[in-house]
């Protein structure tokens, strides 16, 4: 057992405490009385939470979390489906043709899609995807599928094709080969492309604001952001609408939190 | 191997034409046709469709639009307005990713350590990365605000005038890189973290044994092989600083007037603020041009110093 210096326990407390500072002012805010003029840095001696209702309610959060949680399933659920069949030919059949379209896709990852931001508003207007959720579902599956088939195929590659051949050579079709013997190895990288690519969906502001205009389409960050813009002095309840949206991804990620911090590295490091 | 050899082999039959079809491997790629169609519709044809607006004055919703030639590509190489924001757009991808590195790296090699409260504390500094950058924007708002501001709280203990930290050209560059910084260093903190802890202890014991010291051990061993962690860490986090949208709307809205803007705010308030939507379609292609080539050159020159280094 290695001696434990004690000065580095303080450094790393030290660390912590500047890293949270930015949540306790939230916290002092958010639970402050609207004729409370103390400073920030003072916790209130009370407790006073007019500023969470009026925020919930102003701000139609129920309405915000109930159309952010359904964009992120189906989007994330769409993302594993199209993703995961795409990449089993590229990782596989790699004839030029193949190459070429695997390249096409990776190279997309860099590009952000908010370039083209001009003509895709333009084109969802005429598809009629706009203020529907559909269509910013859709978007967030396009927009994330670079990403997800780039960690699909490299997993798949990674998987010996000694498996495969052998189910081929009993006379099982190539499509069953995906489903049958596949599919059941692909569940760590499949938590690693959830993490990586519902994390930005759910927190998404950058499309969604071109997109769902319409209050009742509005996801989380864009009932914050029209709240915000409409009560701006009423600091206390901007406070508790923006620690109310954080919630409920800061809980998943509490939970989650070794296969949040395992799903990027590998995702990243394979990059 | 995990390739599959395509065999031509000769047809007599339209029957056996089709049966071989099915039974060679290339049959697959009907499974990646979905995501062909989604990326051919929402990122192929805009950005065709975006290639032609930059040369037309449509306002973004008339069903018309005149043929302008190169005229909005004029206007924006002398626009004051977008050398600036290109200007600001790199200090957000560069600075965050330079700050985001070396903070990230200190990190990584304290926590690298054996400490007690590591977990308590990657945890903690990775917390902000997960949290809406509209809502990080807004947290950090409540330090710059002028009236009542954290900050200002402070500035009034030594002064009678608070300062308007966000309304300050210049001024507010920074504090949106450094906010962005805050939010994503854990990212750049964990991938470090994770190239740190693939290096073979036996590596640092030989070189112990070398008589290399803890400086020379870093130089020769940590620095070497953490290359490509380094590299995968910076061009994310450039990447991620040269699109920076919600955290400057949030905080700044671009303001006061573009001085704060980035390419894709400055887009956004066109379009959508001034109707001048071939201009934004070509604002829309620069930053297209510079996204690309800065992040394809950062990748090539750390690629080089990689192999360079090892």
């Amino acid at each position: 057992m290695t001696r434990r210096p004690w000065w580095k326990e303080g450094l790393a407390l030290f660390i912590c405490l500047i890293h949270v500072l930015p949540f306790y002012i939230l916290l002092t805010t958010s639970f402050k009385a609207a004729d409370d003029f103390s400073s920030k840095w003072v916790a209130p001696g009370y407790l006073y939470l007019d500023n969470f209702i009026n925020a919930w309610q102003e701000a139609h959060l129920d309405r915000a979390i109930t159309n952010n949680i359904i964009v992120t399933v189906s989007a994330g659920v769409l993302l594993v489906v199209i993703g995961s069949i795409a990449s089993y030919p590229l990782a596989r059949v790699r004839t030029r043709l193949n190459k070429a379209v695997y390249g096409i896709f990776v190279s997309a990852m860099i590009v952000p899609p908010l370039t083209i931001l001009v003509p895709l508003y333009r084109f969802m207007v005429d598809i009629g995807g706009m203020n529907r959720l559909w269509g910013i579902i859709l978007l967030h599956v396009t927009f994330a599928l670079p990403m997800t088939i780039f960690l699909y195929t490299g997993f798949i590659r990674s998987i010996p094709y000694e498996l495969e051949e052998a189910a081929l050579i009993d006379g099982a079709g190539r499509f069953k080969l995906f489903y049958r013997i596949l599919l059941p190895l692909l569940k760590p990288i499949t938590a690693t492309v959830v993490i990586v690519t519902c994390v930005n969906i759910w927190n998404d502001y950058q499309f969604s604001v071109f997109f769902l205009q319409r209050s009742e389409v509005h996801t989380i960050t864009i009932a914050l952001s029209g709240f915000f813009s409409q009560y701006n002095n009423y600091i206390g309840w901007v406070a508790a609408g923006s620690l109310l949206g954080a919630i409920p991804i800061t809980l998943v990620y509490l939970l989650l939190q070794r296969y949040f911090i395992q799903g990027l590295a590998s995702g990243a490091v394979k990059g | 191997m995990s390739q599959i050899n395509l065999r031509k082999t000769a047809s007599s039959s339209p029957v056996s034409y089709l049966r071989k079809a099915l039974n060679s491997p290339s049959v697959l790629n009907v499974l990646y046709v979905p995501a062909l169609v989604l990326f051919v519709l929402f990122i192929l044809y805009p950005f065709l469709r975006g290639i032609q607006y930059s040369f037309t004055n449509w306002d973004g919703y008339s069903q018309t639009y005149k043929w302008i030639g190169m005229q909005n590509y004029s206007r924006m190489l002398t626009d004051p307005d977008v050398s600036r924001v290109i200007r600001n757009t790199l200090i957000y991808g560069l600075g965050s990713a330079l700050f985001q590195n070396i903070i990230g790296l200190a990190y990584a090699l304290f926590l690298n350590q054996n400490i007690r409260l590591k977990a308590l504390t990657r945890t903690i500094i990775y917390l902000p990365a997960i949290i809406s950058p509209l809502i990080m924007g807004y947290i950090w708002y409540f330090f710059f605000q002028y009236n009542g501001g954290a900050i200002n709280d402070i500035v009034l203990l030594f002064s009678d005038e608070p300062v308007n930290l966000l309304g300050q050209p210049g001024v507010n560059v920074w504090i949106i890189t450094m906010v962005n910084t805050y939010q994503f260093l854990g990212v750049a903190m964990v991938i470090l973290l994770a190239g740190l802890q693939v290096i073979p202890k036996e590596y640092y014991e030989a070189a112990t044994i070398d008589g290399a010291n803890a400086t020379a051990r870093f130089r020769h061993v940590t620095w070497p092989l953490l290359a490509p962690a380094i590299t995968v860490s910076v061009v994310l986090n450039v990447i991620g600083g040269l699109k920076l949208f919600d955290v400057v709307s949030a905080l700044t809205n671009s303001g006061p007037g573009y001085a704060s803007a980035s390419l894709s705010t400055l887009m956004y308030l066109l379009y959508f603020g001034r109707q001048d939507a071939g201009y934004a379609a070509t604002i829309g292609n620069l930053m297209f041009v510079i996204i690309s080539v800065v992040s394809f050159t950062i990748l090539y020159y750390l690629r080089r110093k990689e192999e360079a280094v090892l």
